[in-house]
C-alpha cells in the first residue's frame, strides 16, 4: 500500500501532524499540501481538523478549496472536525448556522448529554454497520479516542454509531467520502486497524 | 460507554523525565521518547508532559521532543509548562500535541485562556491547578510558578472560585494537582475533588497522592473524576497498568479495553 499516493488536505487547522505520523507508522508515504492539482491527483485523500468549524470553513475558504473537495472521487477520510465538515451545515456557530462542504447530507448539532460532561473526551465505544470495509476487524464495543462537543446525530449514512448521553455518528459515509468523529492517528491499535483498512481500500 | 482515563504524567526538565516529592529534590527517571513509547504500549490512556522549568526559569525551552513524541506514540497527550501566549500553543499543537495545558500564565493572564479556546477550540485547551489545603483556615488556595521551589507563591484565588473562572472562560478539561498529597503516595484528596466536582461541568482530572490501586478505585468511585493522574507509581513500577485497570473493571468502573482484531 505503501506505492499509493496518499494526500492529507492542508486545512490551515492543527492537527495535521499527528495524522501524518500515524501513516507514516503505517509505512504509508504522505504529502501534506492545499494545491487542487495534487489533492485530485492522490489514491486517497485526508481532511483533517481541529478548533471551530467557523474557523476551519474560513481557512478552507481563504484557500479556494472547497470546489477541489466536492469533485472529488476517491476515497476520503473526514476526521473528527474534517468530518463534521462533510455535512451541510453545522451549529457551531456564535450565531445561526455555518455552511460546511456540502459533500453529503446531514448536519452537525451540539451534543445534547443531558447531566454528562462537554466536551465529550476520552476512549468510547463504538458499533459499526456490518460489513463496512472501513471498520473491517473492528468489533462492535471497539474503543476509539474522542474529543468534541458537536456531532452528526445518527441517520442514514451513519456507518457507526457512539452514545454519550443520546446517539450520535461515529462515522459516517456517503459514496466516496467517509468521516469519522473520533481521532483514528490517537486511537491505539484499533485507529491503525481503521486508517490500514482506509489506505487498502 | 467513556471509559475513566489513566493518565500517567511526565516531568520533563533540560530533555529528561524527572520526579520530585512534593515539587522538590528532582531524580532522573529516563529519556522521555522510549518512556512515552513504553506507556502507550502499557495501557496508558493519555499522557502528560509537564515541562516544570518552563514557567518558572523565563527562557526559551526547546519543546522539538514534543514532535519526537508524536512521532512515536499512538495515545493522546497534553504538554504542559511555559506556554504564554496564542503563539506558544500553536508550535507545540502544530508539533502533535492534542491539549495544551497552561497554569501560572493562566493566573498571570486570564484572558489567555479565552485566546486558547477561541483560535484552537475548548478541546484542546487544559488548565493545570496548583492547589493547598490549608488547615489552619480550612481554604483551598491556588499557588503558581511551584515548579521552582524558591518562586512558588500563594495567588489571591480559592480554588473553587478561580475553577469557576476558567471554565467560564473556555477551559475543555481541568488537571487538579492536590499539592499536599503530591509524591507522598497516600491516596488523591477525595474531599477536594468531591468539592471541585460539584462545580465543574468539564472533564476533571485527579492529580496528586495515588500510591496503591485502591486510592485509584476511590478517587473514581466517591470523586467521580474522568481520569487519573499519576507519576512515581508508574514510574517505579509499583503498579502496573493492566493490573490496575483489572482491578477497576471489577469494581464496576469503566475502562478502555485492549483492541482485538475481529
Amino acid at each position: 500500500m505503501s506505492q499509493q499516493t496518499i494526500v492529507i488536505v492542508n486545512t490551515g487547522c492543527a492537527n495535521i501532524s499527528s495524522v501524518k505520523f500515524a501513516l507514516e507508522r503505517l509505512g504509508v508515504a504522505v504529502t501534506v499540501s492545499d494545491d487542487p492539482a495534487v489533492i485530485k491527483a492522490a489514491d486517497k485523500v485526508f481532511l483533517p481538523g481541529v478548533g471551530s468549524a467557523g474557523a476551519a470553513m474560513k481557512s478552507i475558504t481563504g484557500k479556494d478549496l472547497i470546489p477541489t473537495l466536492q469533485q472529488l472521487t476517491q476515497p476520503v477520510l473526514g476526521v473528527c472536525l474534517g468530518m463534521q465538515l462533510m455535512v451541510q451545515q453545522s451549529d457551531e456557530a456564535t450565531s445561526g448556522t455555518i455552511d460546511c462542504l456540502k459533500l453529503m447530507p446531514g448536519e452537525v448539532t451540539r451534543l445534547k448529554a443531558g447531566d454528562l460532561r462537554l466536551p465529550h473526551m476520552g476512549w468510547n465505544t463504538i458499533t459499526p454497520k456490518a460489513d463496512s470495509p472501513l471498520f473491517a476487524g473492528i468489533d462492535a464495543g471497539t474503543y476509539f479516542y474522542f474529543v468534541h462537543s458537536f456531532a452528526v446525530p445518527v441517520y442514514e449514512h451513519t456507518l457507526a454509531s457512539c452514545e454519550y448521553g443520546q446517539p450520535f455518528s461515529a462515522a459516517i459515509q456517503h459514496n466516496n467520502f467517509f468521516g469519522v468523529q473520533f481521532h483514528p492517528e490517537r486511537s491505539g491499535e484499533a485507529g491503525a486497524q481503521l486508517l490500514t483498512n482506509f489506505v487498502n481500500m | 460507554m467513556l471509559a475513566k482515563r489513566i493518565i500517567p504524567c511526565l516531568d520533563v526538565r533540560d530533555g529528561k523525565v524527572v520526579k520530585g516529592v512534593q515539587f522538590r529534590n528532582h531524580e532522573i527517571i529516563g529519556d522521555i521518547v522510549p518512556l512515552a513509547e513504553q506507556y502507550a504500549k502499557a495501557g496508558a490512556d493519555e499522557l502528560v508532559f509537564y515541562d516544570i522549568t518552563a514557567s518558572s526559569d523565563q527562557r526559551v525551552v526547546d519543546k522539538s521532543w514534543v514532535s519526537r513524541i508524536a512521532q512515536v506514540i499512538d495515545i493522546p497527550f497534553c504538554v504542559a509548562g511555559g506556554i504564554k501566549s496564542v503563539e506558544d500553543a500553536g508550535r507545540i499543537l502544530e508539533m502533535g500535541a492534542d491539549k495544551i495545558s497552561i497554569n501560572s500564565p493562566a493566573l498571570t493572564n486570564p484572558d489567555l485562556i479565552n485566546e486558547l479556546h477561541d483560535v484552537y477550540g475548548q478541546q484542546c485547551v487544559v488548565i493545570g491547578i496548583d492547589s493547598f489545603y490549608n488547615k489552619d483556615n480550612n481554604q483551598y488556595e491556588v499557588y503558581k510558578f511551584t515548579g521552582d521551589e524558591s518562586r512558588t507563591q500563594q495567588t489571591a484565588w480559592q480554588t473553587l472560585d478561580w475553577i469557576k473562572e476558567v471554565q467560564q472562560r473556555g477551559a475543555g478539561e481541568i488537571v487538579l494537582n492536590c499539592m499536599n498529597q503530591d509524591g507522598v503516595r497516600q491516596g488523591y484528596d477525595i474531599a477536594q475533588l468531591k468539592a471541585v466536582r460539584d462545580i465543574c461541568n468539564i472533564p476533571l482530572i485527579a492529580s496528586g497522592g495515588a500510591g496503591a490501586i485502591p486510592h485509584f478505585t476511590d478517587v473514581f468511585q466517591q470523586a467521580d473524576v474522568d481520569g487519573a493522574l499519576a507519576a512515581s507509581v508508574f514510574h517505579k513500577g509499583i503498579i502496573d497498568i493492566d493490573e490496575l485497570k483489572a482491578t477497576l473493571v471489577s469494581e464496576g468502573i469503566a475502562m478502555r479495553e485492549r483492541f482485538r482484531q475481529g
